[in-house]
């Protein structure tokens, strides 16, 4: 009995690898200290989810490609929200003098 | 853009080897600095797995926006923030990352479970391939058309924002009256606004 090999990339891998990419990206969001490198796990998430799409769109959608309309969406309000998210970081580490996510607690209680 | 197939298949390992790897030092070098440089490789792997997906309007866009905008923009705010601080020991830190590690272990094992039973309608339409960029252009301005001038929209609302975020200085004069300000608001502005809590 052998495993035989698929002679194409499946759609299947597409996903696994988006799996793998958005798993590591939560991760990092939990466990970074850096403020600056959680930002930096929300760009990965969003680009699992931007391989999705574009799997998707092209394995099950290939004439109409609404998939890659998403993921040009999706591109558009990364670089929106890195913009923001990058001017808040800077405002919070010139009030705080930290970049250190443990110390942004004014919010908790 | 049509690949033989065996060369797809290699080129697919490669990228997402690149990119899983990538994607875990980003997370987990401790210098800052390389991870922002791999997260730039990691945006780049992705564009090929867009070229090789017959997608070469977004594997573009990936390139300008990502690695040109989104990579340099973190890349000046670790210039900007670069202070080498020795952060505090927190309790249970150790446990937490465990935690975590295990809530994203099953996340991942469901996401592929997903990926792996769900009866896909496979084989889809035939792929358009180069016609893509086409069909794009034909989408954003008759369907998409909506979306499109919103994300216009909120593109411009971010610029602004963040602008407004970042900003340092503080008017000498009041905008609305011309008077000067309160001297008090402009040297208090100088200073930490936040005072660091004590508990």
């Amino acid at each position: 009995m052998s495993i035989e090999l698929p002679t194409t990339v499946p759609l299947q891998a597409y996903l696994a690898l988006a799996a793998v990419l958005f798993c590591t990206g939560v991760w990092g969001l939990i466990n970074s200290r850096n403020a600056v490198r959680v930002l930096m796990s929300i760009e990965l998430m969003l680009n699992a989810v931007n391989i999705n799409l574009m799997a998707f769109s092209s394995y099950l959608d290939g004439q109409l490609i609404r998939g890659q309309v998403f993921a040009i969406f999706v591109i558009t309000v990364a670089a929106a929200e890195a913009a923001v998210g990058l001017a808040i970081l800077l405002s919070l580490y010139r009030n705080r003098e930290t970049v250190d996510m443990e110390r942004f607690n004014l919010l908790r209680w | 853009m049509t690949i033989a197939s065996s060369a797809q298949l290699i080129c697919f390992v490669v990228l997402s080897a690149v990119v899983a790897l990538g994607a875990l030092g980003v997370v987990l070098l401790p210098n800052i600095v390389y991870s922002a440089f791999l997260l730039g490789g990691v945006f780049l792997a992705v564009a090929g797995l867009y070229l090789l997906l017959n997608a070469s309007f977004v594997a573009a866009a990936q390139v300008l926006v990502y690695v040109g905008a989104v990579n340099v923009l973190i890349l000046f705010a670790i210039m900007l923030v670069n202070k080498q601080e020795t952060m505090a020991d927190i309790p249970g830190l150790r446990l937490r990352r465990l935690l975590s590690g295990g809530v994203c272990a099953g996340l991942f094992a469901l996401l592929l479970r997903v990926a792996f039973t769900t009866p896909w309608a496979l084989p889809g339409p035939v792929p358009i391939g180069e016609e893509a960029t086409i069909r794009i252009g034909e989408h954003l301005f008759s369907d998409y058309l909506l979306p499109f001038e919103l994300a216009s929209v909120l593109l411009l609302m971010a610029m602004i924002g963040a602008i407004v975020l970042a900003r340092r200085d503080v008017f000498s004069s009041d905008v609305a009256t011309g008077e000067p300000a309160d001297q008090g608001l402009i040297e208090k502005s100088r200073t930490p606004l936040l005072l660091e809590k004590t508990n």
